[in-house]
């Protein structure tokens, strides 16, 4: 199947972070199957996110109240400058479709940490296994000492279970909720997972806290260990359609036929759990190219921002400001709102985030000022005075976001391109509403026609 | 020709936003609201309304407990912290419910997690993607406007599944933030009764939504700017706020605000104490306000907190996460006010040493839903709820 421009920016959009138009002249005249086997293979090779933890190095037995103080603080603070580590990965990375398995996980195994440790090494035991075998990942992450602390398996011990993890690893991690298990599953495989717990942090398992009669889970009768009870969930034909429900709805954002799914998930699980068989598969579908799935989705306001930022080489003076937008827009990396992930969808968009996101291309690209104008005959006094306020609303937002695009590299990337613009920048058809004030505008210059069409709510559909 | 949602500057009313009229204000009187506060971080409830007359609360808190002379004097047992002067006003009036021991069953401990409890009324197991009073909106109203939350974003408990409230902090700002030229160029050739069910019509509807809303909250709440003097803490303006679109008439059901800072884990008596009188003044303020426009007997304000704190002191002269805790409930028009079940059972703490929970916060949603907004209360929590009567 050759594609289109559409579709070609439809694959860079749903398994990347958005395309550049150098993508567009390579990947013209050939196939789905070519383009994304490059997108594997340009996967292949990637970076770890790293930071130095050396400030956490310390005997924490010999501060004093002040200094332990002092350290949290700095712990805290981390998590954010983690954030902006991974922020700039996500603009930088090569290996896109890796880095948006990541992003994937980072919402499938949902967990808070104030621990910067925790935090990195989770993410990197994501990115590892992104595009790898679901099995490994969900051991390893089972085992990862973010998990156990922030579902409490290290307070799960033989005599006084504590039934989070064993909960969660069914309702949101393999079989979805609801099916298929009983509350009676949950409380024998908290048994199982009785004795793993942290030590100096890393995972160890004390076999003196740990269970060992017998339980019955699923089905299965036998003196478990938690490593049994991931085999068993694993061993369900319903862990792989639970995972494949969840990879399309990632990937195609909206309802396809039982038999598709079916399809789908029969493969994952036949492959073992290979990721790369069942992300390939769906990536290549027709149903994937379909009009329909083209700018159906709510971007994720990561994606917006990363699409955004990407694009158009955006230098943030102020990081911070990165970190509040998401923080606006309802999506602070690091910080899902709980075990579940983010909810996705129509639910990023209420009033206050959609007034926001329709200003962020003017915010980030213009210093917050969209310079639309309908042709008018307003008196040279008003103009003046519109000038003025234009000058003081940019002012102000320089000094509060101070983001800096680089227009020279956008135009000299769009040479030749520039009457292709619209249909560049956006994936959803343009409304009547919209065409039409697009129509009106009076502006020539690609860079005020760019952040006219940013501004547009099908900017936010991709 | 098909007319544009609003040609010519003229509001031109699509079907989604029926109902956009204001009330007359003569017919305002009668039409109930609520305003939920939450006290963010976890208020401890025990020094809030404080068992003095209990041995055990002493014996936990040998430093930080409050004595007689710290207190009012509720009953023999009970006493209201003597930063909260203006409860304790409302108090004797009768207009003001103390519920004590409210929670849920499996408590959890996070300010996050539970918060979202509350928020979504779910059960501690149990993860939902919209709160309570969105699902309010989603089954008895037409306008973002009617569910109102005092701040810059949107918290869950405003998200139902169709419908979402709005936030705002300054009806002007808000206004103007959605009057920027090019926006209004898009909603002015946008044909609102072409939206599409799809998320490019979802959008669309949104925008329009906000467009309308923020322009009837703009024009209305100018009606009532209340000279009444509030405190100048961020609290008291928000308060300001809500009293003044009360009064001057809004469509709107419910209002949200919190006031945060109480997860005090360190050196808690002065930093409570503080927070709790900047709420009592507060309160003050806002009933006094409302009842001079004669609109407190159509208003019922509810506050609680995620959780309540562990009953016992821990080294550092504070108290830890705990789980169940007093809720308030004022209004004009109470039916039951004053301490209505029974105090903190402090001999029969949970493992954790944390007060057992003995009603439902459902319990308490219900009621209002059901008694006081005259809604189908199970359909907007899911399951039945027993209900209560201090409405």
């Amino acid at each position: 199947m050759k594609l289109t421009r559409r579709q070609i920016q439809h694959l860079y959009w749903r398994a990347g972070f958005g395309p550049e138009p150098c993508n567009l002249n390579d990947a013209e005249g050939k196939t789905a199957e070519e383009l994304v086997n490059h997108l594997f293979k340009t996967s292949e090779k990637y970076d770890e996110i790293r930071m130095d933890l050396s400030k956490f190095d310390v005997d924490r037995k010999s501060l004093s109240d002040e200094e332990k103080k002092e350290l949290i603080k700095l712990a805290n603070q981390s998590v954010f400058e983690l954030d902006l580590i991974w922020m700039k990965q996500l603009v930088d990375t090569k290996p896109v479709l890796r880095e948006k398995m990541t992003f994937f996980f980072h919402d499938h195994f949902a967990m808070r940490s104030k621990n910067p440790k925790e935090n990195i090494d989770l993410n990197n035991l994501l990115r590892k296994h992104a595009l790898g075998n679901f099995g490994e990942l969900l051991m390893e992450v089972s085992k990862s000492p973010a998990m156990i602390e922030y579902l409490n398996n290290k307070q799960n011990k033989k005599d006084s279970p504590n039934e989070n993890f064993a909960r969660e690893v069914m309702e949101l991690f393999t079989l979805g909720r609801d099916n298929g298990y009983t509350e009676t599953d949950i409380k024998e495989a908290a048994r199982a997972f009785t004795g793993w717990t942290v030590f100096q942090g890393e995972f160890i398992f004390r076999p003196r806290i740990h269970d060992a009669e017998s339980k019955t889970i699923l089905g299965e009768t036998g003196n478990f260990t938690g490593e049994d009870v991931i085999k068993i969930l694993l061993n369900q034909q319903q862990t792989a359609r639970y995972l494949t429900e969840k990879l399309v709805e990632f990937f195609i954002g909206r309802p396809i036929s039982d038999l598709e799914i079916t399809t789908f998930s029969q493969q994952f699980f036949s492959s073992n759990y290979d990721l790369s068989v069942l992300v390939k598969s769906i990536l290549t579908s027709s149903v994937f190219y379909a009009d329909e799935t083209i700018g159906c989705k709510i971007k994720s306001p990561t994606e917006l921002l990363v699409g955004m930022t990407r694009l158009f080489e955006i230098d943030y003076k102020e990081p911070k400001a990165v970190i509040q937008i998401q923080r606006k827009l309802n999506q602070l990396l690091f910080f899902p709102p709980n075990v579940a992930g983010w909810s996705g969808g129509r639910a990023w968009i209420d009033s206050s985030t959609l007034m926001l996101r329709l200003k962020l291309s003017s915010l980030l690209l213009n210093f917050g000022v969209i310079e639309w104008d309908e042709k008018s005959d307003d008196p040279e006094q008003v103009l003046i005075h519109q000038e003025k306020k234009r000058d003081a609303i940019q002012a102000n937002i320089e000094k509060r976001i101070n983001a800096h695009p680089d227009w020279k590299a956008f135009e000299a990337k769009m040479k030749g391109q520039e009457s292709e613009l619209t249909s560049f920048l956006i994936q959803a058809k343009l409304s009547e509403g919209a065409q039409k004030t697009i129509d009106q505008s009076s502006s020539k210059s690609l860079k005020d026609r760019a952040i006219e069409l940013l501004s547009l709510p099908e900017y936010q559909l991709y | 020709m098909q007319k544009s949602a609003f040609a010519s500057g003229m509001l031109l009313v699509p079907s989604f936003l029926n109902g956009m009229e204001f009330i007359s204000l003569d017919q305002l009187s009668g039409f109930r609201n609520v305003i939920v506060i939450q006290l963010s971080g976890g208020n401890d409830g025990l020094n809030t309304i404080v068992p003095f007359g209990n041995d055990i609360y002493h014996k936990l808190r040998p430093q930080i407990g409050k004595n007689e002379k710290d207190i009012f004097k509720l009953n023999d047992q009970l006493g209201l912290n003597g930063a909260c002067k203006q409860l304790k006003e409302l108090y004797d009036k009768g207009e003001m419910t103390i519920i004590n021991n409210v929670g849920y069953p499996n408590p959890n401990r996070s300010h996050f997690r539970s918060t979202d409890i509350w928020q979504t009324a779910s059960a501690s197991e149990e993860y939902l993607k919209t709160g309570w009073i969105g699902r309010y909106l989603d089954a008895n109203c037409q306008n973002p406007y009617e569910a109102i939350e005092h701040d810059s974003s949107l918290s869950l408990v405003m998200k139902g599944n169709e419908k979402k409230g709005i936030a705002v902090t300054d009806p002007m700002q808000l206004f103007q933030s959605t009057r920027e030229k090019y926006f209004k160029s898009i909603v002015d050739n946008t044909q609102a009764n072409l939206l599409n069910e799809d998320n490019q019509g979802y959008l669309y509807k949104t925008m329009l939504e906000t467009y309308s809303s923020a322009e009837y909250i703009f024009e209305r709440a100018k009606i009532y700017d209340s000279k009444h003097i509030y405190p100048t803490t961020p609290f008291g303006k928000n308060l300001k706020g809500i009293a003044d679109m009360i009064v001057s008439g809004l469509k709107t059901r419910m209002y949200y605000t919190s006031i945060g800072g109480f997860d005090t884990h360190v050196n808690q008596v002065a930093s409570q104490d503080r927070l709790l009188s900047i709420y009592s003044e507060g309160i003050g303020a806002l009933v006094e306000d409302l009842k001079k426009n004669d609109r407190f007997k159509d208003t019922l304000i509810l506050t609680f907190s995620e959780f309540g704190r562990r009953a016992g002191e821990n080294g550092s002269r504070g108290t830890d996460h705990g789980s169940a805790n007093n809720v308030f409930v004022m209004g004009g028009s109470l039916k039951q006010a004053g301490i209505i079940n029974a105090s903190p059972n402090l001999s029969n703490l949970d493992d954790n040493g944390d007060i057992r929970f003995e009603t439902d916060f459902r319990s308490v949603y219900a009621t209002i839903l059901n008694n006081w907004l005259g809604v189908n209360d199970a359909q907007v929590l899911n399951h039945n709820f027993e209900r209560m009567q201090f409405v």
